[in-house]
């Protein structure tokens, strides 16, 4: 597996809906990625990520790579950004509720 | 139709309150992930990119109208308004939340159906042809078999952790509809001298290491069928790898012990099994025949039908391309293409759902199908009905008619729902059908599947164009294939090179189209055919010219 990249975010899905959620610099679970945490260490990013593991409110928590884009936070995989987002043959994901439309 | 018997509907019962409460702990704590993961996934319930995933079981593709509505008012009620018929003749909601999942389940249970089995390493649903009962060269109707087997391998004690999971796959035709030598078991049926039999291949399958399955008999008695099958899946389940996730499939324990090896342990766990198996599969079998009963054809004037194959050029293309003839010669078989250019291949409306399930109520017998190619069937309909039935479809934005072109592609879900995707499959069908709806009729028949990932959900080995849908260097990248065959001639695809961007794989699909329609002798030779004729060469260069200096 390929090194990770910082900085980084966590992020895992809730476990009532599986949708994709972001830890937040409040100590809450957000389905936004804007005001996600961001580790610049590694080691404080899995320390936090053990600690937040046995949350019993999501699942499947990992570091996920981000970029800051001045004031914008934006993943940096393609793979995380469809997360983000949502699905781009329907608006029924994240984009649904944001009103956004996703160009394919 | 198999009818449930009151055994079937207690089992289905029991396992949605099994489950009920297996959420019930989750929810509260007492299940960890680790402990209720399994469950769910026994239960066809996933994890997915943006939410759960709930697989559903339709038994060798067939559906009745009562439960393709309950399936439109699970996706209107639960879910956002649409299910997804898989490659596996399933479907698929993408939007269930966990807390939901039981009463889905319990719903699915009020029309005879569930989601056991859908996952894990178990045998899979048994798919078959989606003509079944009905084609013209059919020597006898799989589905009994396939309910069989069905009935067998449900909850079968020893086939509950198997190595790897494990597809089964029917044809009762000489023509194989339904890949049969991309399946870890495929079964023909023939005829042996007057008697019902099945030709046997074993260690297909597709995925990262895409294999065309072998014979493993040539003749087998029908009455032998469960005997045989329990003697392969148990030397499978001893010998079969647990070292390795990607070396687990039987086509790998085939692959390494070798055909012949491999036939004498299936020989000899036959001889020990075949005691044990004293009639009553075989009295299951019969009555399981009784319910596979023909339809009562009934005889309808056809002149309104040849009316309007005389008077509607739009009716006419949509007979040739999406009509099959019937073993009644005054019936046909209508595959409704799930393919509306521009649309998700293999996705349907609550509300095209309800359509379906009435026109199938009004003209087809009470009996729907799902394809392995992502369409629905009617399965039995009079000549005389199909003008009727095509209007309601046109008004329903389903009476596309394009089976066997360009635009009627098998893909994945790919990245744009499915957690193990390396790229997306769905906008680039969706691509390919708007790109090629005025020019796929010149083209003629040419089959595309897609895949978002190596696993192959999308078939992409055996498209006559394949693409493969990879992840390079944090960049979607697509590998295109040229060759791959489904059908008798089974065939896996050869790679062509270097994969192509989104933005590139467009213009190179161009260029291997056009080249094709440059070589082919008439529109009669179709590009498989043109690439059998002409080797892969032409369509390489074609796809990479971009790549040669001026």
């Amino acid at each position: 597996m390929a090194a990770i990249k910082l900085p980084v975010v966590i992020t895992a899905n809730d476990l009532l809906s599986g949708e994709a959620v972001y830890w937040h610099t409040s100590g809450i679970w957000s389905t936004d990625l804007t005001g996600s945490k961001v580790f610049e260490s590694l080691e404080q990013a899995q320390a936090s990520l053990q600690r937040v593991v046995s949350d019993a409110v999501v699942i499947g928590a990992y570091l996920a790579e981000v970029v800051e884009e001045g004031n914008r936070l934006v993943s940096r995989h393609y793979r995380e950004r469809f997360r983000e987002r949502g699905p781009s043959n329907y608006c029924h994901g994240k984009q649904e509720s944001q009103r956004q439309k996703v160009a394919v | 139709m198999y009818a449930y018997t009151e055994f079937d509907r207690a089992f289905v019962r029991d396992r949605v309150l099994q489950y009920r409460d297996q959420v019930k702990r989750r929810l509260n704590g007492s299940l960890t992930e680790d402990e209720f993961k399994p469950l769910r996934l026994m239960n066809g319930v996933y994890l997915q990119l943006h939410a759960y995933m709930l697989r559903v079981a339709i038994p060798y593709g067939s559906l009745t109208p009562r439960q393709m509505r309950q399936l439109a008012d699970v996706a209107d009620r639960w879910d956002k308004g649409y299910g997804h018929f898989t490659t596996r003749q399933n479907v698929q909601f993408n939007w269930p939340r966990l807390i939901d999942t039981p009463d889905i389940l319990e719903a699915l249970a009020d029309v005879d159906m569930h989601a056991i089995q859908t996952s894990g390493n178990t045998i899979r649903n048994v798919t078959t042809d989606q003509f079944a009962g009905a084609a013209l060269d059919e020597v006898a109707d799989p589905r009994p078999y396939a309910e069989l087997i069905r009935q067998w391998s449900t909850d079968h004690p020893e086939f509950q952790f198997l190595p790897r999971k494990f597809k089964i796959a029917i044809t009762g035709g000489s023509d194989d509809r339904a890949v049969i030598r991309a399946h870890d078991i495929g079964l023909q049926l023939i005829d042996v001298k007057g008697r019902i039999g099945f030709r046997v291949f074993v260690g297909g399958g597709l995925g990262r290491t895409p294999i065309i399955g072998q014979e493993l008999h040539d003749a087998l008695p029908a009455e032998d069928l469960l005997p045989y099958l329990e003697a392969v899946l148990s030397v499978y389940n001893l010998a079969g790898r647990r070292d390795n996730k990607y070396k687990a499939r039987i086509k790998i324990t085939v692959g390494e012990m070798g055909i012949d090896r491999f036939k004498e342990r299936v020989d000899a766990a036959f001889e020990r099994l075949r005691p044990a198996f004293t009639g009553q599969d075989l009295s299951v079998l019969g009555e399981i025949q009784a319910d596979f009963e023909p339809p009562r054809f009934l005889e309808k004037s056809q002149d309104v039908y040849f009316s309007a194959l005389d008077g509607d050029a739009h009716f006419r293309t949509w007979v040739e391309r999406n009509v099959t003839p019937h073993k009644h010669p005054s019936y046909a078989s209508v595959t409704i293409s799930l393919k509306g250019h521009g649309k998700t291949p293999g996705d349907a409306s609550a509300a095209q759902m309800r359509v379906m399930a009435s026109l199938a109520e009004r003209f087809g017998h009470e009996e729907l199908r799902v394809s392995h190619e992502q369409n629905i069937v009617l399965p039995h309909v009079a000549q005389a009905d199909l003008p009727e039935i095509y209007r309601q479809l046109a008004k329903h934005g389903l009476a596309t008619a394009n089976i066997g072109l360009v635009s009627d592609i098998i893909a994945c879900p790919g990245m744009d729902y499915c957690a193990l995707a390396t790229a997306r499959s769905i906008p680039i069908a969706q691509d390919i059908a708007l790109r090629y709806e005025r020019r796929e009729s010149e083209i003629g028949d040419l089959k595309i599947k897609i895949s978002g990932c190596i696993n192959a959900c999308g078939h992409h080995h055996v498209g006559h164009i394949g693409i493969l849908g990879l992840d390079k260097a944090g960049v979607e990248n697509y590998q295109v294939t040229v060759g791959g065959s489904a059908g008798n001639d089974a065939a896996i695809g050869q790679k062509m090179g270097r994969g192509f961007s989104f933005e590139e794989l467009m213009p190179a699909l161009d260029r291997l189209i056009d080249t094709y329609l440059a070589v082919r002798i008439d529109p009669s030779e179709a590009f498989v055919s043109a690439v059998e004729r002409l080797g892969t060469i032409p369509f390489q260069e074609a796809l990479y010219a971009i790549d040669k200096p001026a």
